[in-house]
């Protein structure tokens, strides 16, 4: 009906994500400018709870109820929600950024002959066309962009936008759902939890972090002196530990760990929001990086344009020196 | 086991300065060097991984221009068999769903049991293509996998998830797989393994070889366009500390013991 934004909830084992909230604080901004209604989806398993913590966040909410949807799935999610827009012909379809929009939406919007606009920052409706800002080359560039044709679908970067408490009671409408008679062509079969070996860097106060501007594991343990010094835990970027430099454990990022340190030190790491947005809850967020315009410093407390090799080293020393009361 | 692997050819944008270009559309690439893209450099190594293990065959395609031929060459050196290269005027201005539909339309004329993509591209970031390659060829598609494990009909493959969470999902085969970073180590790939490619004739193929209608490539095809690209605002949020090393680092000392952190 064009009326309409739709939000599809992302929920995983019981708890609705963070995300859902984000997207239903940017739609229902979207939806006053645009006097649209504001829908939030869910497709799952005996989930009226989680849908009632929706609610007040929507003007309704629809749950589609089918135990094949107990567990997030591309392949059953897309032919509900494929025949859903498709009924509804929604002004802007949101659905998160994250492990299971990534998965979902290309062949969704593909299926649909829809304009798809991934990993979004900013959302806007000019006259009643969707255009985007979205981050390009690692962070040093940001293009705007244009859906060519209404009815988008848009993914949104896990942290982009605030949630909002709009007070509104949304209606829950509960439907059956159905899988058509073929067996899926894709099966859930279990989730594996992360490992908790070594040391749990969310524990540690300080933290200091190396990232590929490090170059070679041999030099990995200047950075660990300086942690030591600082009396801090040495955690790293995801490269590092896609190289095998340092182990899963140490990671920081969405797909590592969220930490909340006093002190992130972060020494040789340009700053892409999958590692940006598990730090953002520390005291103070101190950079060093040789390149001035990386996004790092965007937020960074304090930042060290400078050649760790010569920075981190000297740190070092004089907090040593510190330390012993010189 | 039959492989397609989709390759692209990216610029190294993490050391260098950025500008953006006459077009506005654009960053200056003049000064830049490029390499594979980071996710595809371990999806040709997965590739070459499993036909080590189980036979069959690798071919590497890309969409793109002469210049990007040095990304297929790459991938035969470290065990590619076959490569192919999409390029025609046609294809400029092309959208995650435009490469994608050349993509989907240039495998479907080739044998395969699996079709490799990376998570994403370090340029446009769009983490698009894979599954809408997946979606054209009508097969099943898991997005962002660390692990697989192969069977007859039938893959088994760990997505990676947030926080460190993995989900374990099979797959009917055929099937595309988007690969994430760290699903294994990538070999080096020696100046005499690219010498020993250096002659193979690349076929190059266009919209028309591909039966692709004008309307469907390229700009025309496209279904986001690209409005204008600038440079981030450069307003830091906080201070960056001035002067020689040891200033700074001095500075930073003193900031630190303010808050009380030196004990
Ligand atoms: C689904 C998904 C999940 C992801 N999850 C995570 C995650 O959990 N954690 C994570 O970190 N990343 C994650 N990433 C990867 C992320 O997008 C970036 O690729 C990664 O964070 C980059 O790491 P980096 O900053 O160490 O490396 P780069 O981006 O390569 O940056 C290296 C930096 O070092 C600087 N440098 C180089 N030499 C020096 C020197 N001598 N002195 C000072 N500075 C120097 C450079 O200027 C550059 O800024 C994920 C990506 C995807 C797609
Ligand atoms: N021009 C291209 N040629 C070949 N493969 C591509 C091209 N563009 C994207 N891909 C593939 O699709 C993946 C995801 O790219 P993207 O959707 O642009 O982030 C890449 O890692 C490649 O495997």
């Amino acid at each position: 009906m064009m009326d309409d934004i739709l939000v599809l909830v992302e929920h995983r084992q019981g708890e609705v994500r963070d995300i859902t909230f984000e997207m239903l604080g940017k739609g229902r901004q979207l939806a006053a400018s645009q006097g649209a209604k504001l829908t939030a989806v869910l497709l799952g398993s005996g989930s009226g709870k989680l849908a009632e913590q929706v609610a007040s966040q929507a003007d309704t909410v629809e749950v589609i109820n089918h135990e094949a949807y107990a567990d997030f799935n591309s392949d059953t999610y897309q032919r509900a929600l494929a025949n859903l827009i498709a009924e509804r012909e929604p002004l802007l379809c949101l659905i998160g950024h994250t492990s299971y929009g990534i998965d979902l939406a290309p062949s969704l919007a593909t299926q649909l002959s829809v304009p798809l606009i991934t990993d979004v920052v900013d959302l806007n409706l000019d006259s009643g066309s969707i255009v985007a800002t979205r981050m390009v080359y690692g962070g040093k560039a940001r293009a705007r962009v244009r859906a060519k044709s209404p009815g988008a679908i848009v993914t949104v970067q896990p942290g982009a936008f605030t949630a909002a408490e709009s007070g509104a009671k949304g209606e829950i409408i509960t439907t059956a759902g159905s899988l058509p008679g073929e067996k899926a062509r894709k099966r859930f079969l279990e989730f594996i939890e992360a490992a908790s070996e070594g040391v749990d860097i969310a524990q540690s106060e300080i933290v200091v972090s190396v990232g590929r501007g490090i170059g070679d594991p041999k030099d990995i343990p200047l950075v660990e002196e300086l942690a030591t010094a600082l009396g801090a835990v040495l955690a790293c970027s995801r490269p590092v530990v896609d190289k095998r430099w340092l182990p899963k454990s140490r990671q920081v990022g969405i797909s590592g760990k969220t930490i909340k340190p006093k002190l992130y030190l972060a020494i040789g790491i340009s700053g892409a929001f999958q590692h940006l947005s598990a730090v953002k809850g520390s005291g103070m967020v101190v950079a060093v990086n040789k390149d001035p315009k990386a996004p790092i410093f965007r937020a960074a407390d304090y930042g060290i344009v400078g050649d760790l090799f010569k920075v981190v080293p000297a740190l070092t020393e004089r907090i040593r020196q510190a330390k012993n009361g010189k | 086991m039959d492989i397609v692997v989709c390759v692209k050819r990216v610029p190294d944008t993490a050391d260098a300065e950025v500008s953006i270009d006459r077009t506005g559309k654009d960053i200056e690439k003049d000064d830049l060097a490029f390499d594979i893209n980071e996710w595809d450099n371990y999806a040709i190594e997965e590739a070459v991984l499993l036909k080590e293990r189980l036979g069959g065959t690798v071919t590497v395609v890309t969409m793109g221009s002469e210049d990007d031929e040095e990304v297929l060459r790459r991938c035969l050196a470290v065990g590619a068999d076959n490569a192919v290269r999409l390029d025609d005027p046609a294809f400029s201005g092309s959208d995650g769903h435009a490469t994608a539909v050349a993509l989907a339309a240039a495998i479907k004329e080739l044998p395969y049991d699996l079709v490799l993509t990376g998570a994403v591209a370090g340029d446009d970031g769009y983490a698009h293509v894979g599954p809408a390659v997946a979606e054209l060829l009508s097969v099943p598609h898991a997005a962002l996998v660390t692990a697989i494990e192969t069977g007859d009909k039938a893959v088994t493959v760990h997505r990676e998830l947030e926080a460190g969470l993995e989900e374990v999902v099979a797959l009917d085969l055929p099937a595309v797989l988007t690969i994430q970073t760290g699903i294994n180590e990538p070999r080096y790939v020696s100046i005499a393994g690219i010498r020993r490619v250096a002659r193979r004739e690349i076929p190059v193929k266009g919209a028309g070889e591909l039966g692709l209608q004008p309307q469907q490539a390229g700009a025309a095809g496209a279904r986001v366009e690209l409005e204008a690209m600038s440079l981030p605002e450069t307003a830091q949020k906080g201070e960056l500390l001035e002067g020689s090393v040891d200033s700074v680092a001095d500075q930073l000392v003193r900031i630190f013991a303010g808050k009380g952190w030196l004990g």
